[in-house]
């Protein structure tokens, strides 16, 4: 709500809403309940208005509100807690999904060893199988890594395209930025799976996909950064009698930089997982033996894939953790 | 007093990067060249550029009658099937990573358990959605029943973490003053500790029930219920009008979904 005139009593109800229990303002010489509320109210009242005036005059109409008074003789109100609608919203959400996916407990009790026993099995790895799957595991890095560079050497000039402090133009902010949330709504499977199709199967559409995903989620990830530039130091350097495009790289590149390596880092971690599960649907890497293994029944083989995804997860988070570290 | 340098000997005291910049490019440069060397680019084929202007042109006129109609295979039903599966499915990873959180967080048990906690949150993250999709199948059957078990183990990960670092950012201060008007455990937890968590683990969940909505429309391709089953056999059946469809109802509903998310993650964000 806007006020135009800091209340003393709404200051300090701001303070006081940061302690545990919070507290509703009601200054003793209101003549209504609601009028402090209302008051404040322009000319077309917001939904949420109105709901929250409702709100507080049933509170007011309620008898057994608990009510305290302060030092200075305001009374302040105990508020409605908007806890027990939300259990309420959640809990018939969760009934109406329950019923939905035909959730089964007596099914889950009586048949979840087998969970355990395909875990069980895991156990026991067959490490021969190690030479067959190294192919394809590096097959995986290749293809997230050549995705993760690409894509990130595409996000940046549309990064720029789509910060609203560096693009005035209001048309071509908009329809890049709907196309780049068009980008980032479909998964990388469905990319990969429609790639497939159109590529043939193997690592080519996996990287393509890979590529897609990452421009989605770097560029977005970027122009929210470039949002936060200052460009004062752009300005500056301009001022000097630089031209624009040096006191751009200038003023803003070293701003941005930092950040721009880490998220493209960070994307190249995730990249890894997707790139893991893209075999799955034929584009290549080690997602096509997870497939086959389980197919097969052969636990201990996906085991040693297990690993394998396990070691070469852990050594790249680590190291671009290091490097982000760094970087920061 | 240093004496002043002139522009040019402060420009020379500046660290040198050469070094960090060739071996970068060195490593950049010899990753690329690796990674090339595995992908061979398929010779461009007519067939290929067929197929993705004919998904491009149905995305356009996707089948109407799948798309508005609540029939069992009407892509509705499908959709709220899916977010079913996801929203199940991040309360059950809600709960689940609760109590892993607190044992994983190095201010409320040590050094070693929470070694265990984070060492055991680690080997779940590793299984692949997929392989955890796989294996669900074998023990209840196909169905989107799966897919809410799958969902919930997948999601344990990131929620225990991101759980622990806002357990691990507790004001003490807070729990110290409420000790000393004389507050019970009970009474600590409740209007010292809560206050505290709620809002970050709501937001928390919100944003991984967006992830987990993404997630469930693809665990239809193992069998594991939601959308992503009707979408792969439209598309392998080359039925691009129907995949076209499937397409629409995952954009539409993703979209809505994240900028729910949004409003309220944003909401929660401001009233901390």
């Amino acid at each position: 709500m806007k006020n135009n005139k800091p209340n003393p009593l709404t200051l300090l109800g701001r303070r006081l809403k940061n302690t545990s229990r919070k507290l509703t303002f009601r200054p003793k010489e209101a003549a209504t309940p609601a009028s402090a509320d209302g008051a404040t109210m322009n000319a077309a009242p917001l939904l949420s208005d109105k709901i929250k005036t409702t709100i507080n005059k049933l509170t007011v109409q309620t008898k057994n509100v608990r009510t305290y008074t302060l030092f200075d003789g305001t009374t302040v109100l105990e508020p409605f807690s908007k806890t027990p609608l939300i259990f309420l919203i959640l809990g018939t959400l969760s009934v109406i999904s329950w019923n939905v996916t035909n959730i089964n407990l007596f099914y889950l009790f009586s048949r979840f060893s087998n969970f355990f026993d395909i875990l069980w099995r895991m156990t026991s790895p067959r490490w021969s199988y190690f030479s067959t799957a190294i192919g394809p595991m590096l097959d995986t890095i290749q293809m997230s890594f050549l995705g993760s560079l690409i894509g990130a050497l595409l996000a940046l000039p549309v990064a720029f395209l789509s910060a609203s402090n560096i693009t005035k133009n209001r048309f071509v902010l908009g329809s890049t930025r709907f196309m780049l949330s068009l980008i980032r709504t479909l998964p990388v499977l469905v990319y990969a799976a429609i790639l497939t199709l159109a590529f043939g199967f193997g690592v080519f559409a996996g990287t393509i996909a890979i590529i897609l995903f990452t421009f989605g989620i770097l560029s977005k990830m970027m122009y929210e950064n470039i949002e936060t530039v200052d460009l004062g130091a752009y300005g500056a350097i301009e001022a000097t009698g630089a031209s624009k495009p040096k006191a751009f790289v200038t003023a803003i590149f070293p701003q941005i930089m930092p950040s721009y390596l880490s998220y493209s880092l960070y994307s190249f971690e995730i990249n890894i997982r997707y790139a893991a599960i893209l075999g799955y649907v034929g584009a290549g890497g080690i997602g096509l033996l997870f497939d086959d293994r389980m197919a097969w029944r052969r636990y201990q083989d996906v085991a040693i894939l297990i690993i394998m995804l396990f070691v070469v997860v852990f050594t790249i988070e680590n190291i671009s953790r290091y490097l982000r570290k760094r970087l920061s | 007093m240093e004496k002043k340098l002139t522009v040019k000997e402060m420009l020379d005291k500046q660290p040198k990067h050469h070094l960090t910049i060739v071996l970068t490019i060195l490593i950049l440069g010899s990753m690329t060249l690796w990674s090339m060397a595995a992908i061979s680019i398929p010779s461009t084929n007519e067939g290929g550029i067929t197929i993705i202007r004919s998904i491009l042109r149905s995305l356009a006129d996707p089948n109407r009658d799948w798309l508005f109609t609540l029939r069992p295979i009407g892509i509705p039903r499908q959709m709220f099937e899916t977010v079913s599966i996801a929203f199940l499915g991040t309360i059950l990873g809600a709960i689940l990573a609760l109590p892993l959180a607190f044992v994983s967080s190095r201010n409320i048990t040590g050094r070693l358990y929470s070694f265990i906690g984070i060492l055991s949150v680690t080997l779940i993250r590793t299984f692949p959605v997929f392989v955890l999709g796989l294996m669900f199948v074998r023990v209840t059957g196909p169905g989107p029943f799966a897919g809410v078990m799958t969902i919930g183990l997948a999601s344990i990960g990131m929620m225990t973490k991101l759980y622990v670092e806002s357990i691990e950012d507790i004001d003490k201060g807070v729990i110290e003053a409420l000790d000393a008007t004389g507050a019970n455990t009970l009474q600590k937890i409740r209007y010292g500790i809560i206050p505290q968590l709620s809002a970050n683990f709501i937001s928390n969940s919100i944003y991984r029930f967006e992830i987990n909505v993404r997630n469930a429309t693809i665990l239809g391709l193992v069998g594991a219920g939601g959308i992503g089953s009707t979408l792969i056999w439209a598309m392998s059946a080359y039925r691009w009008k129907d995949a076209a469809a499937a397409l629409w109802g995952i954009i539409i509903v993703v979209l809505v979904i994240e900028f729910i998310s949004t409003r309220i993650r944003r909401k929660l964000a401001s009233s901390d």
